[in-house]
């Protein structure tokens, strides 16, 4: 090795700590932080658009998700349908923006429910240590050893099939992730020293369990949160896909692309809706990978 | 592989497989039961669904079907039933097939396994690299890229992607062929292994091993697109993770090649996540596999589960439950195992 080397290393890694902690140009800083943050922001603001679109939906469009017409059947995208329209004259744009409603409610429902159920046990196990974290563990792990989707299948198609028996399905097998990261999280912090202090004050453990040491742990609990309300998104369309989701004539994202997946020259009916849920997985994929990275020390620049 | 201790080193390895298999077996059995439960506490009536309306409004047929397949049984019965079956390989009878659901599994598996092993291939290919070059170079528009393709990657719903991979490669350019294992004017080759790619060769029919590998690209891209972006999100952390340590910085100090920094150093130690979540993966792909085939038409067992869901065949379904549980169960086993032979620190907790 040779000293111009070495010193090369380490000028390397001091010039990286001071441009990080300093300054560089206002032009440099700027094209920094878009990089950093250009993919969150967009992900976020791509959200945002599919919340306002499925709140405002009878307001965007001039169409019923639901009105049948036979002769303008299978229309190209044009300026009166913009993406066209489907097998029954349905308008493809329409039937997009009020999908919105059904997916977004359904991500956000198994994904809140079930990620509540999921820390609950996993926080009480942890807190609890002994036979309860042991058998509410062991119930947790036993969960894993069942695919969600074939899991879900098996609940969907025995339950009936509906939006509602569909979502309690996914509950059934949506927990146990949550179940595994809270306990890791409440094991990390229940030996820290304010847990001790809270003790001694006298705050029963209910209280330090949910006031004092979940809030501490709530960040990566949030990411998790983030990244799988796309994935629960993904799951939901894909059951609806296989007929398992929701009841025809029902806008859903899913069952639009399986009506479209014979018609590949009216390729329009089966594409924008796959698009939609591609946009919006990918909204909360980037939010979410945004977050972690903001959350994580490790990741953070040194 | 080294031990931390040398004396005991193995007994203690052996003592720890051991301890993992009577849980895994336990688990196992758990599964059994709770998917039992499942399907037999649900509304659903699977006589209903099999016999349609006008056998369904007969009450001496519903009987006599009832009875045939044990449906009449109490419940504690049939699981007893189940289980005794299980003791010697019987999975039951399948409602819709007529045979042993075990003879169906192992004729679906193979086509599953093959279809996975090569998206499981394909995306340690294109995902490994990508992941440690995203870190070698964070932040750079490479490492951009790599985020965004990962991240769309996981984020395309695996149906629609099929659907346009058919459209466009199929469909529209011609390049790849159709739905299916092999093309229509293809004979199967003398089922030896059940798997195609091995069976062709054997038979010497090449030409239908040449159509078989063209059949598989675009169900093995489609099943790789979310496992490659896993891969590389994960190998790319653990890379920084492993090059964040102090014996990375030692090895700069000493002027060493950034290249052997990278591959002697860095990476051997970020490939322990790598090697949890490749397992997991590939679980995944092998019971990941439903959406996929359902639209290839491929012959494995995620059409297979489907169509026995669909009309509530349970008998087929508890079957495949239970093979995909063992499946997962002997992954993560493996993995454990693995984990535990490359990193020495695990064995001493």
């Amino acid at each position: 090795m040779t000293p111009q080397a070495a010193g090369t290393a380490l000028t390397d890694v001091a010039a990286t700590a001071l441009a990080d902690a300093t300054t560089g140009s206002a032009a440099r800083r700027r094209q920094r932080w878009l990089r950093r943050y250009l993919l969150p922001v967009l992900g976020g603001g791509v959200i945002l658009a599919w919340l306002l679109a499925a709140a405002l939906a009878g307001w965007i469009t001039p169409y019923a998700p639901n009105t049948v017409d036979v002769a303008g059947r299978l229309a190209a995208p044009s300026l009166a349908h913009w993406l066209g329209t489907d097998e029954l004259g349905r308008d493809v744009l329409t039937r997009i923006i009020y999908g919105a409603r059904t997916s977004l409610t359904v991500g956000f429902t198994v994904v809140l429910i079930g990620g509540g159920l999921g820390t609950l046990v996993g926080a009480v196990a942890a807190y609890a240590r002994g036979w309860i974290e042991e058998v509410m563990m062991r119930a947790t792990d036993l969960m894993f050893c069942f695919p969600p989707i074939i899991l879900a299948m098996a609940i969907a198609a025995a339950l009936g099939i509906g939006t509602r028996n569909t979502v309690i399905a996914m509950l059934v097998v949506w927990w146990p992730k949550f179940a595994r990261l809270a306990r890791s999280l409440v094991l990390g912090q229940r030996s820290l020293e304010y847990v001790a202090a809270a003790r001694t004050i006298g705050f029963s453990p209910a209280h330090i369990l949910f006031r004092q040491i979940l809030p501490n742990a709530l960040g990566p609990l949030v990411v998790l949160v983030t990244l799988d309300l796309g994935n629960a998104i993904l799951v939901f369309a894909g059951l609806s896909f296989l007929g398992l989701g929701v009841v025809p004539p029902t806008p859903e994202w899913g069952s639009m692309v399986s009506e479209g997946r014979e018609l590949v020259s009216e390729w329009w009916v089966a594409t924008f809706p796959g698009i939609a849920i591609l946009t919006v997985v990918i909204g909360f994929n980037f939010v979410g990978d945004g977050l972690r990275d903001w959350l994580d020390p490790h990741a953070r620049r040194r | 592989m080294r031990y931390a201790t040398a004396e005991g080193g193995h007994d203690r390895v052996l003592r720890y497989i051991a301890s993992r298999l009577v849980i895994a077996a336990a688990m196992v059995l758990l599964a059994t039961l709770i998917i039992f439960l499942i399907a037999n506490t649900v509304p659903g009536d699977p006589v209903l669904t099999q016999l349609g309306d006008v056998a369904a409004n007969n009450p001496a047929i519903v009987e006599a079907y009832r009875h045939k397949w044990g449906l009449d049984l109490p419940m504690w019965d049939r699981y007893w039933l189940f289980l005794r079956g299980l003791t010697h390989g019987d999975l039951g009878i399948s409602i819709s097939s007529q045979r042993p659901v075990i003879e169906d599994i192992a004729q679906y598996a193979p086509a599953t396994i093959e279809l996975s092993t090569v998206a499981f291939l394909l995306s340690l290919i294109f995902g490994l690299p990508l992941g440690v070059l995203a870190a070698m170079k964070r932040d750079s528009w490479i490492d951009h890229v790599a985020r965004a393709v990962s991240l769309t990657g996981v984020s395309a719903p695996t149906f629609w992607l099929a659907f346009i991979m058919l459209a466009v490669f199929y469909g529209w350019l011609g390049w790849a062929p159709g739905p299916g294992q092999i093309g229509a004017d293809q004979f199967p080759p003398p089922d030896v292994t059940g798997f195609m790619l091995i069976d062709a060769p054997l038979a010497g029919q090449w030409d239908t091993f040449r159509d078989a590998l063209g059949h598989l690209v675009l169900p093995s891209i489609v099943l790789a697109s979310a496992t490659m972006g896993l891969i590389t999100r994960t190998t790319r952390a653990a890379m920084l993770e492993a090059l964040s340590q102090d014996y990375i910085r030692v090895a700069r100090a000493k002027g060493l090649l950034r290249s052997a920094i990278m591959l002697r150093h860095a990476l051997p130690n970020a490939l322990l996540p790598v090697v949890t979540l490749g397992g997991l993966a590939y679980a995944q792909l092998l019971t990941g596999t439903v959406l996929t085939e359902t639209i290839f038409s491929w012959p494995g067992l995620g059409r297979y589960t489907f169509q026995s869901a669909v009309i509530l065949d349970f008998p087929a379904i508890m079957g495949i439950t239970l093979v995909v549980a063992i499946v997962y169960v002997f992954v993560n086993l493996i993995v454990d195992v693995s984990y535990a032979m490359l990193d020495p620190r695990v064995m001493r907790r």
